[in-house]
């Protein structure tokens, strides 16, 4: 795998990389990184640049027709298949990509970027803002689902791929998916959009709110000013992953894991302690997640989920966005996934057949809820291998 | 499924795909693993899709390659537009549906060819379990108890016809079959009808 570091050509004035904090500048010298831009925004602001920090695996064969985008979800980030330089933690989907894997290496040039907004080295809160001097904060534009698709489609332009063979992606990775296909169906030969939905839905805006609001009534947010004031909202961050991750799993898989087990003691202590071994394992999650996780992005990926509604692009009929799509899609969900239920992947399914498009939906069996599409499941990947050979058969791909 | 196995199919399956012409547009509902789609993408170059029930059919289809869906018959036709399709297959499947003659019109709406079989439930055997047995037929083609069936809508060919000719549904090709799935020779009409396992009609809308 290349780790070459690519250094930006065109480096704006100043030193772009001041307000990074390490994780992120690990992130980056660890990444590909190029500046790309202008970029017109949904809600109407340009970005003149903007960078986008990427990895890529394999090899893009010389009709240039083998690259496959994968598309990150809400706290993920670029390093798909290799170890991730800020938590030490292999590849997060390397059940997915690698020798042997549904788009193995050997075969596919696997290219997966940092969001826009994100804090992984692309451009977001962290940066600074060429206007003030000082990091963006909460002064950095709203962004959307589109608005990271568009920063990834002049990745690609820089890259020189006009066409993709496939965009993958789960939850906010398949709202990706959704939004590629629709803004660019000549670019994207295979679509596989997995626990994903057209629209966020009311339940999800409601958590993605409890969250924001636990970082912002921390006092160490300071208005998300903390870089200024040497402060981490921590305990806010913290419990924003905490109630998100409940969202991730299910009820039958959290009490198969846990049930009312007792953490390190005999009997209940009679207090706040973390008695029981599901706090304990909350704890955790909220505690390492703050180490490797900037509040601030937190807060602005999380609002363009709530404001991705694909339907509301085209009229008000989601079918409209597919409409003459060449691409061919599968769709996957799984049983025991609340936060994007089988319905919600089902309504873009009908979609998609109202407009007669190649589409293939297959709903997993698992208790293992939303983070399902993560973890080991054999009948997942049976399915999304047989659909990567049927369609590199239908692109000529050897 | 092997590619060994991928060179045939099963002998009724084979007879839905005669009637098919090369290079069309094909929706084969209650596709189970996909053995027919796969058969007619690959010896007639049609451009096909699939609906299954189970998620077990759907996932072996899918992983074959195969564009399929998880759907049913009664409700997710609806989802199509008009003229999608060349054909649009029903094997086996008609007598289980809650509204065989909406899910006809669905597949006369879908496609301009719809390519149906069923089990003929006037069959001398089925009449003669009845009448002298007394109890509800089970045979090859019918092998379940009437409380686990889940055929709902059992006919016989001449009521399939009837159906037709009420909705003014126009009859291309109409075969009788053994219970085995096996041709018979043209019979009369009432001689089909006490004789044939399973009925396979093409289709077309007037």
């Amino acid at each position: 795998m290349d780790t070459a570091v690519q250094h930006p050509t065109d480096t704006p004035p100043g030193d772009p990389l001041a307000g990074l904090t390490p994780a992120a500048r690990r992130a980056l010298d660890a990444s590909h990184s190029v500046w790309l831009g202008p970029l017109k925004l949904d809600c109407g602001i340009e970005l003149a640049r903007h960078r986008v920090a990427y990895r890529t695996y394999g090899t893009l064969n010389a009709d240039r027709s083998n690259a496959a985008l994968i598309c990150h979800a809400l706290t993920m980030d670029q390093f798909v298949a290799d170890t991730n330089p800020v938590t030490g933690k292999e590849g997060w989907w390397l059940s997915l990509v690698g020798p042997g894997r549904p788009l193995d290496i050997s075969k596919y040039f696997v290219i997966c970027a940092n969001v826009l907004g994100g804090c992984m080295g692309s451009t977001g809160p962290l940066d600074i803002n060429p206007a003030t001097g000082g990091r963006y904060n909460l002064s950095f534009p709203m962004v959307t689902i589109r608005d990271m698709v568009n920063a990834q489609a002049q990745l690609l332009d820089h890259l020189g791929i006009e066409s993709l063979f496939c965009v993958v992606g789960g939850s906010m990775g398949g709202m990706q998916v959704l939004q590629w296909a629709a803004s660019y169906p000549d670019r994207v030969f295979a679509a596989l959009p997995i626990a994903t939905a057209a629209r966020h839905s009311a339940q999800n805006i409601a958590f993605h709110e409890v969250g924001r609001q636990a970082i912002m009534a921390d006092p160490g947010w300071h208005g998300g000013d903390y870089g200024a004031h040497g402060t981490v909202p921590a305990r806010g961050l913290a419990v924003a992953r905490m109630t998100a991750h409940i969202t991730y799993l299910s009820e039958s898989a959290l009490q198969r894991k846990f049930g009312r087990n007792l953490q390190d003691r005999a009997a209940v202590g009679y207090s706040f302690d973390a008695d029981f071994q599901v706090e304990s394992y909350l704890h955790y999650q909220g505690k390492s997640f703050v180490e490797r996780f900037d509040a601030n992005a937190y807060l602005y990926i999380t609002r363009a989920m709530d404001y991705f509604d694909l339907a509301a692009e085209y009229g008000g009929t989601l079918a409209t966005a597919f409409r003459g799509s060449k691409t061919r899609f599968c769709v996957m969900s799984f049983t025991s996934d609340w936060l994007f239920p089988t319905h919600e992947n089902r309504e873009v399914v009908k979609a998609l057949n109202a407009v007669a498009a190649n589409v293939s939906f297959v709903e997993v069996e698992t208790d293992k809820g939303h983070d399902a599409f993560l973890l080991d499941e054999p009948e997942m990947f049976r399915t999304l291998d047989g659909f990567l050979r049927g369609a590199a058969n239908a692109r000529g791909l050897k | 499924m092997s590619p060994a196995e991928r060179g045939k199919i099963r002998l009724d399956l084979q007879l839905i795909a005669d009637m098919i012409e090369p290079g069309t547009r094909v929706l084969d509902v209650g596709c189970g693993d996909g053995a027919l789609l796969d058969y007619l993408q690959r010896e007639k170059r049609i451009d096909g899709r699939g609906m299954e029930l189970s998620q077990a059919g759907v996932n072996a289809a899918v992983a074959n390659g195969l564009s399929v869906i998880q759907g049913d018959a009664d409700t997710d036709l609806a989802h199509y537009p008009d003229n999608s399709f060349d054909y649009v297959v029903l094997s086996q499947t008609l007598q289980a549906t809650r509204e065989p003659r909406r899910v006809l019109e669905q597949m006369l709406r879908v496609g301009e060819h719809a390519v149906v079989s069923f089990p003929n439930f006037a069959h001398w055997q089925v009449r003669a379990r009845l009448v002298f047995g007394g109890r509800m037929p089970e045979t090859d083609a019918l092998p379940h108890k009437w409380y686990d069936t889940p055929n709902i809508h059992l006919c016989s060919i001449d009521d399939f016809r009837a159906l037709c000719a009420e909705m003014g549904v126009t009859i291309e090709k109409a075969l009788t079959l053994s219970r085995h799935g096996r041709p018979l020779p043209n019979l009369p009409l009432p001689l089909a009808n006490l004789l044939g396992g399973q009925g396979l009609f093409l289709l077309r809308r007037r």
